[in-house]
């Protein structure tokens, strides 16, 4: 009774001119999801960090960046190291590629005849970057009434800010989320980066972009979408805000610890092996003493109930260590689960990617692009009975698609298409000017 | 008038804790009428844990509770009764979605299992969300946000190479974990609407975290393409110049001084007080000049306050923003010419200030109306609805079904 269905945004047509991070991940997460996404890029611009630090990045210098971006195959550039670099890679598949000069009147003639066919245009470069272009909403809609255009911006587009230029690290300060998460013992100068404000953002993308079609569907009209990313990140610590609002406390940092139960990051045997491990009852904490062989902790004052062991967390946090550090992780891991208690070993990259649990549900998609080979990548989190959500397209080389989408889609002729070309609209490769 | 995105539709939320809430969350601020079906007398486990309001314990203080089910409608219905279990049928016809996040065989063990539900109705969409998902060897494994962050997320390369690895923000990932949850049930619902058939999406939150890209993808593809893993910081990468925090008066700026542009845009924004001649290099790179600069900097920000700072810094396009802390962020002029933080309503919490919207539709904006729902607020109103009576309800109380 299960048959397949098909994916369930499949007819809808997504322009994506996101640049980083966010805007083109929420594409690809509707790639994903069935939509059709073109992926529209110059080869005459080369936005910093999208296609990499730069267009062409000497070996010496990716070799000296940490793998996130500087972890190209085998750390070479390679021929056109646009195609290849990891952090653009992981937001690229699931889309069709094609260039165009915006910059020029043939250029934006070509563009608003593929707008006049889409439904979704993404954008997130800082706000009003299109209407500089004369492509902003405001021309765009007359084109497409139904077009759904998103501009997502650190701060959104209006306010006193709008015009402010953060990065996802300037959000996290801003957001509130830096003060709660350096180490305790540390001050927040210490925090290393992280850019969940542009995963959430480019999940906040995708969802106000399918909002957007269910709206259209009821009023047959499409419409503007301003997403704050600063905004999204302070909703995901809405009951913090709460405890600012009702009861006037600013929280501050908990490291690894919760508010209530015993929690902690534990050093195991051998090198950076670590287990995380979260203790609420007395039952839990008798069972963690006994599997310790510290049954004499049970009946010991400090720790008779969970608010003593919370007054006395440093300590415990002692006697759980030198019990972890001498036992291998995950062997300590399959002790602690077979036990029924709440421990989990940390992972890393080699060990997320050989993990059997996820290697069982199929999360690693193996996937060839022409200028990188077959590797393995991370698949969806979207897992249907029905639909197959997969990797129908690899992860997009730069106007990889020209050709399909110039002459099949727009229509144009093949002297249309050669003309183009003398313009420097189309082409496989940044232009020589292009560092 | 305008419609919401999601006006019609009908939720049946079975969820708990924080990632399944906030997805309905989601949905019931676009537009859904989110119905959160309770346990009778206890709820949602949510309700139990603090911090509280006003520190004190109580069923409808719990601050993550009061935030995380805004909008949404609240009954309560004993599910392991057989009136139960057609009650929740009955609630099903007028249902486009059931979103539970229960452990896996939660639903089978009371005969809602996915394939039931859509014989019932097959239209309709279900979202679970688990731990680690409906299958696999680890889908009856117990597991905490950080148990889930650990094995999930990119914990091993955050923090310092010679300290622990490091979590984020207390609940953070998991209300991202709803976020993702929502996407994915969005658009099934939006399929199931086009052509009548729907889906089961089998959230597992683990991979919303491996997906992420926040690190963790974008890491696991570099490890697939050259084979290096990512680390946390080593003592000798620390010493970046010039650093991104600096202290100022009232807390900290996060600036980023990495293009010649910006040290072009520096000095032009300090005027006679930048601490370099035009014949200097920028950025500085002897140790002398850098030395030269680091003193400067922390004296300057050191008498400045981080909003003037970033005022400054902002108006001639140097990325950078202040430390905030959740007393900055509801202070702050932009949130609230923006008008983000919304108040609303509740019973025991009174009028209070919340986290708004996160998409700001021209056309058919979302809505926050009212406070989180007290346990079994809705009874008479959604069973009413159904056709019972108060006697009917009366008597469904003293059988402990609802």
């Amino acid at each position: 009774m299960n048959a397949e269905r098909k994916l369930p945004l499949e007819g809808v047509r997504v322009v994506d001119l996101g640049v980083v991070l966010a805007g083109p991940y929420g594409s690809m997460i509707l790639g994903g999801l069935g939509a059709e996404v073109i992926r529209v890029e110059s080869i005459k611009y080369f936005p910093a960090m999208t296609r990499g630090p730069m267009a062409r990045p000497p070996e010496e210098l990716i070799r000296k960046i940490p793998p996130i971006s500087g972890g190209y195959p085998n750390r070479k550039p390679g021929q056109r190291p646009w195609n290849r670099f990891p952090w653009f890679n992981a937001t690229a598949r699931n889309k069709l590629g094609m260039t165009v000069d915006l910059r020029q009147d043939s250029g934006k003639a070509i563009f608003k005849k593929l707008v006049a066919l889409s439904d979704v245009l993404i954008t997130n470069q800082t706000p009003g970057t299109l209407d500089k272009l004369d492509l902003g909403y405001e021309a765009l809609k007359h084109i497409n009434p139904r077009l759904i255009f998103l501009e997502a911006s650190s701060f959104g587009a209006r306010g006193p800010y709008s015009s402010y230029r953060a990065m996802g690290l300037q959000m996290e300060a801003f957001a509130g989320h830096d003060l709660l998460r350096h180490y305790p013992h540390r001050d927040v100068t210490t925090n290393t980066w992280a850019v969940t404000a542009d995963a959430a953002g480019a999940l906040s993308i995708a969802l106000a972009s399918i909002l957007a079609l269910h709206a259209r569907a009821k009023t047959g009209e499409g419409q503007y979408i301003d997403v704050s990313m600063v905004e999204n990140f302070v909703g995901l610590i809405g009951h913090i805000v709460l405890d600012y609002t009702i009861n006037g406390r600013v929280q501050g940092t908990l490291g690894n610890r919760d508010y209530y139960a015993i929690q902690g990051c534990y050093r195991c045997k051998g090198d950076d092996r670590w287990i995380v491990m979260t203790v609420c009852s007395d039952t839990e904490f008798e069972k963690l003493c006994e599997l310790m062989g510290r049954t004499d902790l049970v009946n010991d004052s400090r720790f008779k109930t969970a608010v003593k062991r919370y007054e006395h967390h440093n300590e415990l946090d002692e006697i759980i260590e030198k019990w972890s550090s001498t036992k291998e992780r995950d062997e300590l891991v399959d002790l602690l689960w077979s036990s029924g208690l709440m421990a989990g070993p940390v992972l890393d990259d080699a060990d997320a990617m050989a993990n059997v649990h996820l290697r069982a549900r199929g999360f690693f998609w193996k996937i060839y692009q022409e200028d990188t080979g077959e590797h393995f990548y991370p698949g969806s989190p979207f897992n249907f009975l029905k639909a197959k959500v997969g990797c129908r397209l690899p992860p997009v080389r730069l106007g990889e698609h020209n050709e399909q989408i110039y002459k099949h889609l727009l229509g144009y002729s093949e002297e249309q298409y050669k003309e183009f070309i003398t313009q420097g609209h189309i082409g496989e490769e940044f232009e020589d000017s292009i560092p | 008038m305008s419609v919401t995105p999601l006006e019609g539709m009908t939720v049946l939320d079975l969820t708990e804790y924080v990632a399944g809430p906030y997805c309905t969350k989601l949905l019931a601020a676009f537009g859904a009428e989110v119905i959160k079906i309770e346990r009778p007398k206890v709820g949602d486990p949510m309700r139990h844990i603090g911090p509280f309001a006003y520190d004190s314990p109580n069923i409808e203080g719990s601050l993550a509770f009061l935030d995380l089910n805004v909008n949404k409608k609240s009954i309560t219905l004993n599910l392991n009764t057989k009136t139960g279990k057609s009650i929740f049928y009955e609630l099903l016809k007028g249902a486009h979605l059931v979103v539970d996040s229960h452990k896996p065989g939660f639903l089978e063990a009371r005969g809602l299992s996915y394939d039931e539900l859509s014989y019932a109705k097959p239209s309709i969409v279900l979202t679970t969300i688990t731990n680690f998902g409906y299958t696999g060897p680890y889908r009856d494994i117990r597991a905490s946000e950080i148990v889930l962050y650990a094995m999930g997320h990119e914990m091993y390369g955050t923090g310092k190479a010679y300290d622990t690895p490091l979590s984020m923000a207390p609940r953070l990932n998991l209300y991202f974990a709803g976020l993702t949850a929502a996407v994915g049930t969005c658009a099934a619902l939006y399929g199931a609407l086009e052509d009548g058939v729907g889906d089961w999406l089998d959230i597992s939150i683990m991979e919303c975290f491996m997906a992420s890209i926040d690190r963790r993808a974008d890491s696991l593809v570099a490890y697939a393409y050259c084979g290096e893993k990512m680390q946390r910081e080593r003592m000798e990468d620390e010493n970046q110049f010039p650093p991104p925090y600096t202290r100022c008066a009232d807390g900290y700026v996060h600036i980023s001084l990495g293009t010649r542009e910006s040290w072009r845009r520096l000095a032009k924004a300090l005027g006679d007080e930048f601490p370099f001649s035009s014949e200097e290099t920028l950025p500085p790179t002897s140790e002398e000049a850098q030395k030269r600069f680091l003193g400067f900097w922390a004296n300057w920000c050191s008498q400045r306050t981080k909003r003037s700072i970033v005022a400054l810094l902002q108006a001639s396009g140097i990325p950078c923003a202040p430390v905030n802390s959740v007393a900055d962020l509801v202070a702050d002029e932009h949130l609230k010419e923006r008008g983000y933080f919304v108040r609303l309503d509740h019973r025991y919490v009174g009028s209070q200030l919340y986290t708004g919207l996160p998409i700001q539709f021209e056309k058919t904006p979302g809505k926050l109306v009212r406070g989180a729902p007290c346990l079994g607020e809705h009874n008479s109103e959604v069973y009413g609805e159904l056709g019972f009576s108060d006697a009917d309800l009366n008597r469904l109380v003293s059988l402990g079904i609802i």
